[in-house]
């Protein structure tokens, strides 16, 4: 579809306010360019003028520099990030995520969906760690129904079981993909093998390895099956010496190292002023876990440390989610612990539907079942805005509703949506095979980033 | 996009007796817990600037919301429920802190002030807002699409956009005039 007719052409006027991809130097602005080129942040003020001017650090033509694409198919990617580099040799002058491939509209899905199915789609976005987005969603729904405060014990410490089980994951996925991308390719072997182990046990309690949808408004989905302490005790006595062994492949060795340190330095005011969150916020020494800061669950009862780094490079990102996986797994001790009985969902007839056995005995219950999965129940007028901290940062759902079985409007600030604006910033003058190993250290998930 | 939502909706929803908590001047609403501070559209980024002086650091989320079909919603004593509304979230790290920002954005002229010179991290935010609610953020460095394709006609997350209507392109219409026969006897 080459040819542009006159319709569309006139359509493209009115709804887009021009074109999305990187254009050469000299079709910008001197103030366009520096806002690409990051100046906003990064350069003083003589600079800023100097670059403007067309001099010093910015004295490339087009016929010296050449625009490439990086994606959205490149497999460094993670998926279908599309990087538009602008290039002067090895070395990336600027660079501008495109994104929007995976866009399934689930903002909007989730405004047809009832609270009941919410979490169905909520699960979809970050699917490296789904349980993350359904409680983050479930937490917004309770705290619309006013409910937040009356889960059963055995239901939070649950879900804090599940969420630390699949930071776990996450992470170890992160290790798996960031060997891949710079070439220690045994290490995305070993990555893989250790998740499947925590994937294993997530099918045994959820049903399945992905997109739980276990984690409910209310509660749970189900009680935790019988062994399931057996299962968490081997994952956490396999994994330390599998973590020492990535100590020799990679964290202490000198090529990993040389690869990574040094390589996409952010400092604490630019990630903050990006809005970045999570490991790249902790890699440049802010000590900001939302575990931690503004507790949710029992976070606050249970002892754990806030990994930080000191550079705010590559290496600190990839050497705090390897010792987050160590912490999550202290937390998941403790958690074993404290197990309290109880129920796994709140016995409010409002949002839980009766159990199965009931329903076989009492037509009322037959109804009561029926009511809540064909309408949903009805959740009072307002708006809230409730975070956690996922793997990958701040996840945070915003919920406004109009009183109606169905939310009104449904956020999800994806904290990989907000981390890839890093990005630009990270790979300034850095070389190509570096910006791999910067995509992979911000960890962004693309099923997240698009919705 | 033309009916304007009935302005007697708009409800004082805290008590009389005590005067109104105000934040820099500006209603502050509680909602759920949470604090909310309603602001005009003409001085929003002046008093995002008096909060992120007060510590309020990080603009942690942007979002627009369309209240087409559900116009009559509490707001402070002054403040007319528009069509588009757009909210911030903003967080204070020293502090521990949260607090919402909403700016009432009318359908006939939906545009907004950018936040990206105080926070550049809206950018990416702002876009999404644009693409999805089409409320043009004025001196935004790249008003373009984020989410949809740039030839994309309309705003997805509008409540009159009409869903399900784009042509899917391989129809039972498609298959069926698809030079199958050929195709087949070839095979044989």
């Amino acid at each position: 579809m080459a040819v542009i007719d006159e319709t569309q052409a006139g359509l493209l006027h009115q709804t887009g306010e021009g074109h999305q991809e990187m254009r050469p130097r000299s079709e910008l602005s001197a103030k366009e360019l520096l806002r690409e080129v990051g100046a906003v942040l990064r350069m003083s003020e003589a600079e800023a003028a100097q670059y403007a001017a067309g001099t010093g650090d910015n004295e490339y033509h087009d016929d010296q520099t050449m625009i490439i694409n990086m994606g959205p198919q490149h497999p460094s990617t993670h998926g279908v990030l599309r990087l538009m580099l602008e290039l002067q040799g090895e070395t990336v002058l600027r660079c501008k995520p495109i994104i929007g491939y995976l866009h399934t509209g689930m903002e909007k899905t989730g405004e047809t969906l009832t609270y009941m199915q919410g979490g169905t789609n909520v699960t979809r976005m970050d699917y490296v760690s789904p349980l993350n987005n359904e409680l983050v969603f479930s937490l917004a729904v309770e705290k619309l129904l006013g409910i937040d405060g009356d889960i059963p014990e055995r239901a939070v410490w649950m879900r804090m079981l599940l969420s630390e089980l699949n930071r776990m994951s996450s992470h170890l996925l992160f290790m798996a993909t960031n060997g891949m991308d710079l070439g220690a390719v045994s290490m995305m072997l070993y990555g893989w093998r250790e998740r499947e182990e925590v994937l294993r046990f997530f099918q045994k309690v959820t049903g399945l390895r992905m997109n739980h949808n276990f984690i409910r408004p209310g509660g749970l989905a189900a009680d935790l099956p019988a062994g399931w302490r057996d299962d968490v005790l081997a994952i956490l006595d396999m994994l330390p010496p599998r973590l020492a062994e990535y100590d020799v492949l990679m964290t202490g060795q000198p090529i990993w190292r040389d690869r990574l340190q040094g390589v996409g330095v952010i400092t604490a005011q630019e990630a903050m002023a990006l809005g970045a969150t999570g490991p790249i916020l902790r890699s440049t020494g802010l000590a900001w876990d939302l575990r931690r800061d503004i507790p949710y669950l029992r976070y606050d009862e249970v002892e754990f440390d806030v990994i930080v780094g000191t550079y705010g490079d590559c290496f600190d990102r990839f050497a705090i989610r390897l010792n987050e996986i160590r912490e999550s797994m202290k937390i998941v001790r403790q958690v074993l612990d404290r197990m309290p009985s109880g129920d796994y969902r709140i016995q409010n007839k409002k949002v839980t539907p009766p159990p199965r056995a009931r329903i076989d005995e009492s037509m009322e219950a037959l109804i009561h079942h029926f009511k809540i999965f064909t309408e949903g129940f009805k959740v009072p007028e307002g708006e809230v805005y409730v975070a956690i901290e996922s793997p990958r940062g701040e996840i945070g759902c915003y919920i406004a509703s109009d009183g109606s079985a169905k939310p009104y409007r449904m956020h999800v600030r994806a904290p990989s949506f907000v981390n890839i604006q890093t990005l630009p910033h990270m790979m300034r003058n850095c070389l190509v095979a570096d910006a791999v190993a910067i995509i992979s250290s911000v960890d962004p998930v693309l099923g997240e980033v698009d919705r | 996009m033309s009916n304007t939502p009935a302005p007697e909706a708009a409800t004082d929803t805290l008590p009389s007796a005590e005067p109104a908590p105000t934040l820099h001047g500006h209603p502050l609403t509680d909602s759920f817990g949470q604090s909310v501070v309603h602001v005009a559209r003409s001085s929003y980024v002046a008093l995002i600037k008096q909060l992120a002086d007060d510590g309020y650091v990080m603009a942690i989320d942007l979002c627009g919301v369309d209240y087409l079909t559900h116009p009559g919603r509490a707001l402070p004593e002054g403040f007319v429920p528009e069509r588009f509304e757009v909210v911030v979230n903003l967080l204070d790290i020293e502090h521990r802190r949260r607090l919402r920002v909403r700016v009432q954005i009318p359908a006939d002229d939906a545009t907004c002030p950018t936040l990206f010179d105080l926070h550049p991290g809206t950018e990416a935010m702002e876009r999404e807002a644009y693409d999805m609610f089409g409320i043009s953020f004025a001196n935004h460095p790249d008003p373009t699409r984020i989410l949809m394709p740039e030839d994309w006609d309309g705003h997805p997350l509008r409540k009159d956009y009409e869903v399900g209507v784009i042509p899917v392109q391989f129809s039972a219409d498609y298959v069926q005039n698809a030079p199958r026969a050929e195709e087949t006897s070839a095979w044989q």
